[in-house]
């Protein structure tokens, strides 16, 4: 028996226990998550409109707050009779008491007057009957049920802002993916939630990998051009393709450096497939592998910049192996089955891979996801649940993991929360793989 | 000169010669048959509807006779001496009525042209690119591997032998790979199977310039079921004639 501590964030502590073959680890074990009451706002204007946006706002908000994976979201049916719309409404015993039994009450309102939407917002500390707001915001935009998507969105992230230890929510951004469901595969983004799915490119034919900057400016990718396999570079400022150099043989898998400046990737420009870097200008590559086999895959660290870990073949089945930036130093830091896709936390401590542990020919087994602790080498399983489970990658909070799986039948995206939990299927139509997170 | 005087003489006897036997041959002319005796010499007619049939389709062929007491048609057998009979030519047929009677002999025919759904191909002498297709063999992989096994190497050096006796035929090696693991990986797998099969042709003498490479990864399969006669199928560098 094993035990080790990952410390995911400064509010999260995950706590694994090897007894079993595994168990299913819990976010905050032995953190007590905020009790959250998110009563529906109401309307404040007349309009007919109200209803609809009202219904994509409260949705949403709850969803993204559920979604966060740091509050004890208290039970709709524990709320007290009538509506809070503003602060006069408020009843505080009514929320602080059991059964709501809330620390924390969410509310407000939304108004559709004309074209335009407003919504007020507030945040309260029922517990606290004399100074009770946390926050008050207004939002004012156009009477649109995506703007009041986003509204919400925004509302979200700042309650997450101030309730999860001054890190930023998740709720605005946004995941990068390829989707085949145009018949070929393209680069499509959507929502951090599922909503709001559109192809980025219409290029026919197959597109890979995206990966956007950390600016959310533009996105580098592969795809099959007539010359081959070659990086592209599509800004999402202009919607369209802007230029970058064509490295001959096959290019794959483009990984963004955390200041934006650079990128590596893998070309057989030599005759062998190896880990290049360059600048994000196009200028100035450099070989950083020189191994035979495949080296696919690489990732840098998010935090340190100086590292960088990717897949290699160079002993048979692909393993996860970590080099510093300029080639030296190379660790293989996974000891056994089909590892790859390894993916940074933003706080740079760990990797998320895709694996295999017992893998070949006449013994395949489920492709799960793992968290590594580079500094350990430790390791817990995250999921459990059956098919290929491949392209983990993080969000920018550290609190969520994006992957694609074929446990339903067809290969989708799936979220979960970093400790396994709380997983949930994004996309639905076609086939939709390599998710890839924005930065902020 | 002399010599000269007898080669004219020769000649114009050999043409002379050669016009009277023209002439001769002429008034030879086999004489118009005897006319018919005095019983009445039979008729025949005989028509196919339609005359043109898609292969496999059936067309009804019809027939009158008068003055015969044996009928019969070329491959339906002998029949009445009026009627109609539907038949299934497998080619372009000519079919002839035979009618015997005291009075002699008639025939007639009808033609019912087949026409193949796709026309076959016109035959001409293989091209370079049909034997390309039909000499090279693609290369297969072991799981996992891109280096060329030792059961692969007759169809290597049979591929290197056609390649250097062709020195200008073009191609593109193709790397591919089974569905397991992982997109991104499989495509550097594909590519390191692709630069292997390009390597041994070069390391056998096949010229590097008119060899390309392309790795599909996982992306193209051959077949799509999850067997490992499938995934042996998907593994391989595969020649594609003149990319």
């Amino acid at each position: 028996m094993k035990r080790f501590f990952l410390l995911l964030s400064p509010l999260f502590l995950l706590t694994s226990t090897f007894a079993q073959d595994w168990i299913k680890t819990g976010t905050g074990l032995g953190v007590e998550k905020v009790r959250l009451a998110v009563p529906d706002f109401n309307a404040s204007t007349q309009d007919s409109k109200n209803v609809d946006l009202l219904k994509a706002f409260n949705e949403t908000l709850w969803n993204d707050l559920d979604n966060a994976g740091i509050f004890d979201m208290v039970s709709k049916s524990f709320y007290p009779l009538g509506q809070v719309g503003t602060p006069a409404d408020v009843k505080f015993e009514g929320w602080s008491a059991p059964p709501p039994n809330a620390a924390m009450l969410a509310f407000g309102n939304l108004g559709v007057s004309g074209t335009g939407m407003t919504v007020q917002g507030w945040l309260y500390d029922v517990k606290n009957v004399t100074s009770p707001q946390v926050l008050g915001k207004q939002y004012q935009d156009a009477a649109t049920s995506d703007a009041a998507r986003m509204t919400a969105h925004k509302f979200a992230d700042e309650i997450i802002f101030r309730l999860g230890g001054g890190i930023a929510g998740i709720a605005e951004s946004k995941i990068y993916f390829v989707s085949s469901r145009s018949g070929h595969k393209e680069i499509w983004a959507m929502d951090y939630d599922g909503a709001n799915q559109h192809a980025v490119t219409r290029l026919g034919s197959i597109s890979l990998s995206p990966r956007v900057s950390p600016d959310g400016a533009r996105i580098a990718f592969s795809s099959l051009t007539k010359s081959g396999w070659e990086i592209l570079m599509y800004s999402l400022d202009l919607n369209r393709l802007v230029s970058f150099p064509r490295f001959g043989g096959t290019n794959l898998s483009p990984a963004w450096s955390a200041d934006g400046t650079k990128l590596a990737f893998s070309s057989s420009r030599s005759g062998d497939s190896e880990i290049y870097a360059v600048d994000a200008s196009g200028g100035n590559l450099k070989r950083l592998t020189s191994f035979k086999g495949p080296d696919v895959s690489p990732a840098w660290n998010r935090k340190t910049g100086v590292q960088i870990a990717w897949v290699s073949g160079r002993t048979g089945l692909p393993q996860v192996y970590t080099m510093e930036a300029d080639g030296t130093n190379v660790q293989r830091l996974t000891d056994q089955g089909y590892a790859v896709s390894p993916a940074w936390s933003p706080n740079g401590q760990f990797l998320v891979v895709s694996w295999m542990r017992k893998y070949g020919p006449g013994a395949p087994g489920a492709q799960d996801i793992y968290i590594m602790d580079i500094a350990s080498k430790q390791w817990v399983q995250l999921t459990h649940d059956g098919g290929r489970n491949d392209f983990p990658y993080w969000s920018p909070d550290g609190r969520h993991i994006i992957f694609q799986s074929s446990r339903a039948g067809s290969l989708q995206i799936w979220t979960m929360l970093a400790d396994g939990t709380n997983q949930k299927q994004l996309t639905f139509a076609g086939a939709n793989s390599q998710p890839n997170w924005s930065w902020k | 000169m002399k010599q000269r005087n007898l080669r004219w003489t020769m000649l114009v006897f050999a043409l002379m010669t050669i016009m009277m036997l023209g002439a001769c041959k002429k008034k030879v002319a086999p004489p118009p048959p005897p006319p018919p005796p005095a019983p009445a010499a039979p008729t025949a007619s005989l028509t196919a509807n339609p005359n043109t049939v898609d292969k496999g389709g059936s067309t009804t062929l019809t027939w009158q006779t008068s003055n015969a007491t044996d009928v019969s048609i070329d491959g339906v057998g002998a029949v009445q001496p009026s009627g109609s009979q539907s038949v299934t030519p497998s080619d372009s047929t000519t079919y002839t009525l035979t009618a015997k009677g005291a009075g002699g002999t008639q025939t007639a025919t009808a033609r019912v042209t087949v026409t193949a759904p796709p026309p076959p191909p016109p035959q001409v002498s293989a091209t370079e690119e049909e034997l390309f297709s039909q000499t090279v063999k693609d290369i297969y992989f072991d799981y996992d591997k891109s280096d060329i096994n030792a059961d692969q190497q007759s169809s290597m050096q049979g591929d290197i032998e056609f390649l250097k006796q062709h020195p200008n035929i073009s191609f593109t090696v193709e790397g591919h790979c089974d569905e397991r693991g992982s997109t991104e990986y499989n495509l550097a797998l594909g590519d390191s199977r692709a630069n292997s099969v390009r390597n041994a042709l070069v390391q056998g003498g096949v010229t590097a310039d008119h060899v390309k490479t392309i790795s599909y990864g996982k992306e193209k399969p051959f077949c799509t079921q999850s067997t490992e006669q499938c995934w042996q199928q998907n593994r391989r560098g595969h020649f594609v004639y003149g990319k």
